[in-house]
């Protein structure tokens, strides 16, 4: 492997830029290449044939880094593995004119190949589930808006599935929106939210309580007839909560809340 | 013991698996495909939905994971969908307990099990300690 080096390496680079033809350009498919296969070579050279040893860290880590990139690039995982794999395709066309030395040692590569293979599409797959990991992150603090909609009233237009993370992250959301805009009053939207469990009644109550322990008061809006009706079937009882039909009952229901209180305060400063 | 609906003729089943909790949003998305099928009202696909959405999640949390299979049933008065919850977890000691308002074993609101049952209208609920538990419920169009 070591003799015919360049020929090799080339007939490997020749196979591999094939398969990903004009979307990996030839000069950075052939520096790749030519890294690993040094490694592979200089891998097999100091130690044996156990690639999890540590001869083989060099070789593992170019591998994580191809695939990586790979994953990173949207390449498919039978593409990825492809530049590993065809090494073999590479060394087959040496068989020809070898001797059955060179077939038992092609056989013993070609079992290093599959291992080093494996370990590619492994590598990629952690990376792909990285990527989409933190999509979903992205995702919820997308998800989860909170917008003024008056002086002093806040509100929270949730949408979709409410589940324990979201529901965290409106939580924190809310609460922290409730100081920075000094508002007292904060409406909570589930026109969106398609069903209504016990979960999202426990964590739409639990929001509710954290914030009027903060001194605002909530109001659950978006209550549709069906959702009326099945959280009576189910058996939640939203107690002395404040809930309503349509967001704009809310907004007039803390509207009014508002000037209420306005007013208090100010026959209190007309009377000092 | 007879399962309700099991005598009617049914569609093909079709089975979620249960074993995260995105699953349990996937079984709720498979109960209303199957309840918008059956031709279910409005009202009675957020029934049908929520009652799945309980269930599975006793499933997951409960269970330790299970499946669910879901199929549109039909009687001569109608049709329905039927949803069976299965898993091989530690099973219920208490039934009555279990389905008591406000009772729970975990730090859930206790509703799940009794109000999935107000949710549909044949519940049926079969469970061995050490074995597991299996959960039929069937929503009929009226």
């Amino acid at each position: 492997m070591t003799g015919r080096r360049e020929e090799l390496a080339a007939g490997w680079i020749e196979v591999v830029s094939r398969t990903l033809a004009t979307r990996v350009s030839r000069a950075e498919l052939d520096r790749e290449l030519h890294e690993l296969y040094s490694a592979i070579v200089e891998a097999l050279g100091s130690g044996g044939l156990d690639t999890g040893a540590e001869a083989w860290t060099e070789v593992r880590a170019l591998l994580v880094e191809l695939s990586r990139n790979r994953a990173r690039q949207g390449f498919s995982p039978a593409e990825t593995a492809v530049s590993v794999f065809a090494l073999k395709a590479g060394l087959e066309r040496q068989l020809d004119q070898g001797s059955p030395g060179d077939v038992a040692a092609y056989l013993t590569l070609s079992r290093l190949t599959d291992a080093l293979g494996m370990f590619t599409v492994d590598s990629y797959t952690t990376t792909r589930e990285q990527i989409i990991s933190s999509q979903a992150e992205e995702l919820l603090e997308l998800s989860t808006p909170v917008v003024k909609l008056w002086d002093g009233v806040i509100g929270v237009p949730l949408v979709g599935t409410l589940d324990s993370a979201r529901t965290q992250v409106v939580m924190e959301k809310l609460l922290q929106a409730l100081v920075d805009t000094g508002s007292a009053k904060a409406i909570i939207d589930i026109t969106g939210v398609p069903a209504v469990d016990t979960e999202v009644a426990q964590h739409l109550l639990k929001t509710v309580v954290a914030a009027r322990l903060m001194g605002a008061e909530c109001i659950v809006s978006g209550i549709r007839p069906q959702i009326a009706q099945t959280i009576v079937a189910l058996g939640i009882e939203f107690g002395d909560i404040v809930t309503k039909a349509t967001l704009a009952d809310a907004l007039r229901h803390a509207l009014r809340g508002l000037s209420d209180a306005d007013s208090v305060r100010g026959r209190g400063a007309s009377q000092a | 013991m007879t399962v309700p609906g099991r005598d009617t003729t049914a569609d093909t089943v079709r089975t979620q698996p249960i074993v995260t909790s995105d699953d349990v949003v996937r079984a709720r998305q498979l109960a209303r495909t199957l309840a918008v099928e059956c031709g279910l009202s409005l009202v009675e696909q957020t029934k049908l939905v929520t009652a799945a959405s309980e269930l599975a999640r006793n499933t997951l949390v409960y269970g330790g994971g299970g499946r669910m299979d879901g199929e549109v049933v039909s009687r001569t008065a109608g049709r329905g969908v039927r949803l069976n919850f299965t898993d091989h977890g530690p099973g219920i000691p208490d039934t009555d307990l279990a389905l008591r308002d406000g009772w729970s074993s975990g730090t859930g609101m206790g509703l799940g099990l009794s109000g999935a049952r107000r949710l549909v209208d044949d519940f049926v609920l079969r469970t061995e300690v050490g074995e597991g538990t299996a959960v039929t419920v069937v929503k009929w169009t009226h």
